[in-house]
């Protein structure tokens, strides 16, 4: 039996000729590369999207545009890579956590040294090192968190200080806040504080921390802030823009302090 | 086909395509195109590797982008061009590089890029060199528009992800990129494509799939360097530049057009896209039916002019 004769004696109708069989062959052929080319885009697609994920340790070079918007711009040419003085940056292999290719560095090998030209930025033809970044103290590349509050020098009451120092802007964006060491009773600790308004996250501080294991690390600036809710009102802020308390007529007591032992 | 001439006797056959011609040119002659080609792919990765490798910057970068002598901006259109469906508008400097890549493949054919540039090209020669030496069956053969198709992919797939998707698994920046920069895993790239086109898929990457290639063809849709068979007159068919062409589908128009057929009085400028200008059937040619030319280059031989001479002197 035919072809043509077993697609009649299946459905029943006159097996289709001319430009009907060519355009019902056309369809299929089309819903066939359709189908076969769309799964792979399927797959293509959650493979590049995977790619969006940054490991926390891996920084972008100065002036990289956020999160997914960085892999909308980056071709990967490591012109960045090139042009950065103290081999910091280095792009990706196949096979490492950041996007294949992608510009990264690692602040506990080799942290940013904030050059005054930016030669990174500068090489980046797409954007994705943003070119408006003229002042390298303006750059966030993360932010400086100290995690380790368990094994810091300076938190056990020791003076470390090594953060401290080596911060290129050091007193903005590290300070040493002295607390009082309740271990000894007598004695002052100084507690590495970051301030996120000035840190830019070149990681000079992780590199430099004495221990085993960085005690202070810079992260990817939203896993390492916190954020207010937007209806919170600090009520000593909101006193001193007034200019008087906030409710008046509420009777401030005098406050009751221990009496001193003798 | 009675109007060969030679064949049979002559033609070592499609077992050995150019066979005829290093016996009737010389090697050097019969390969003369394919050492350029090859020259030109090696000089390339040369020249980006000279940098790394030797200290002498004269161009940094990769295909995708790169800066030569501080001064000559390059980048890869295609790139730019997921970037923009990825919703990023390139900085000046890309889109300066971009359109001088592009302007530069429109002239001389966009496939140049495919087989005098690209790395992937000497790999997927390799995979076909070994598979006719172990005259292995051609496999799947997936029509030549799919590349469009996976071209139109690569771009949706950037504008649903805000990434420049292609490039995450891209063989050719792969290759490249790891030469310069440091490898990885990016080998077991080279492996697989060198294995596909062996085992599963004779030509599969370059001339049926690769988006980067279909996009450099639609780029050199209308180039001006483009091979003629300008004595197809002469033409024995012997076959052997359809046996060595990775397009074998662009020849026949333009070799066999002034015969017969739809394309009966179609130019002897082989117009397709597709064609690579590679100029490996000029090289195995024995009786040069070919040689670069122009697009609006018509001439050719007048066979019944030289006829009466031929066998005057015969």
């Amino acid at each position: 039996m035919s072809a043509a004769g077993s697609d009649k004696a299946k459905t029943g109708r006159p097996p289709l000729r001319g430009e009907a069989a060519s355009r019902r062959r056309f369809l299929g052929e089309a819903a066939r590369m359709a189908c076969g080319v769309g799964v792979a885009g399927l797959l293509l697609g959650l493979y590049a999207r995977q790619g969006t994920a940054l490991p926390a340790n891996a920084l972008r070079p100065p002036g990289a545009l956020q999160g997914d918007d960085f892999l909308s711009a980056c071709v990967r040419c490591g012109l960045c890579v090139r042009d950065c003085p103290y081999d910091t940056l280095r792009l990706a292999e196949l096979g490492e956590a950041p996007a294949t290719g992608t510009p990264f560095f690692l602040a506990r090998d080799v942290p940013c040294e904030m050059c005054d030209d930016i030669p990174c930025v500068a090489a980046c033809p797409t954007g994705a090192l943003d070119q408006e970044l003229t002042d390298i103290d303006e750059a966030r590349m993360g932010l400086a968190v100290l995690v380790g509050h368990e094994t810091c020098l300076n938190y056990l009451g020791l003076r470390c200080d090594v953060c401290y120092r080596v911060c290129p802007l050091i007193d903005e964006a590290i300070s040493l806040d002295r607390q009082h060491n309740e271990r000894t009773g007598v004695h002052a600790r100084f507690i590495p504080t970051v301030h996120s308004d000035h840190c830019t996250g070149c990681g000079k501080c992780e590199q430099a921390c004495v221990l085993e294991e960085a005690a202070i690390k810079v992260l990817p600036r939203e896993l390492a802030t916190g954020e207010l809710g937007h209806h919170y009102r600090l009520g000593w802020e909101e006193k001193e823009a007034k200019g008087e308390p906030l409710v008046p007529g509420v009777i401030d007591l005098p406050d009751r302090l221990p009496e001193a032992t003798p | 086909m009675t109007t060969s001439r030679h064949m049979g006797q002559q033609h070592a056959g499609l077992q050995h395509p150019g066979a005829t011609a290093v016996a009737e040119k010389g090697w050097l002659r019969a390969h003369k195109w394919l050492l350029l080609r090859r020259a030109s792919q090696v000089g390339f990765l040369g020249l980006f590797l000279l940098g790394p490798w030797a200290g002498i910057w004269l161009v940094q970068g990769n295909l995708t982008s790169s800066m030569t002598l501080d001064l000559l901006p390059l980048t890869d259109p295609y790139v730019l061009l997921q970037s923009m469906a990825a919703g990023h508008w390139p900085a000046t400097t890309a889109l300066i590089g971009g359109a001088i890549v592009l302007v530069a493949y429109a002239l001389i054919g966009g496939r140049v890029y495919c087989s005098w540039v690209c790395p992937v090209n000497i790999v997927t020669d390799g995979a076909h060199w070994l598979r006719e030496r172990l005259g292995l069956p051609k496999g799947w053969q997936p029509k030549r528009q799919t590349r469009l198709w996976v071209l139109g992919m690569t771009l949706l797939a950037s504008a649903a992800t805000g990434t420049i998707a292609w490039e995450a698994v891209n063989p050719v920046s792969m290759v490249h990129r790891g030469l310069i920069f440091g490898v990885g895993f990016a080998w077991a790239i080279v492996a697989a494509v060198f294995l596909f086109d062996l085992f599963v898929s004779r030509r599969g990457w370059c001339s049926h799939l690769c988006p980067v290639g279909a996009f450099y063809g639609l780029v050199g849709s209308a180039s001006l360097l483009r091979v003629s068979a300008h004595d197809r007159a002469a033409c024995d068919d012997c076959m052997d530049c359809f046996a060595v062409c990775p397009e074998p589908h662009v020849i026949t128009p333009a070799l066999k057009g002034a015969l017969k057929g739809a394309d009966k009085g179609a130019s002897p400028v082989i117009l397709s896209p597709d064609c690579t200008n590679c100029g490996r059937c000029i090289d195995v040619c024995s009786i040069d039916v070919y040689r670069f030319a122009h697009r609006f280059d018509r001439r050719e031989t007048d066979w019944k002019a030289a006829e009466p001479a031929a066998k005057r002197a015969a």
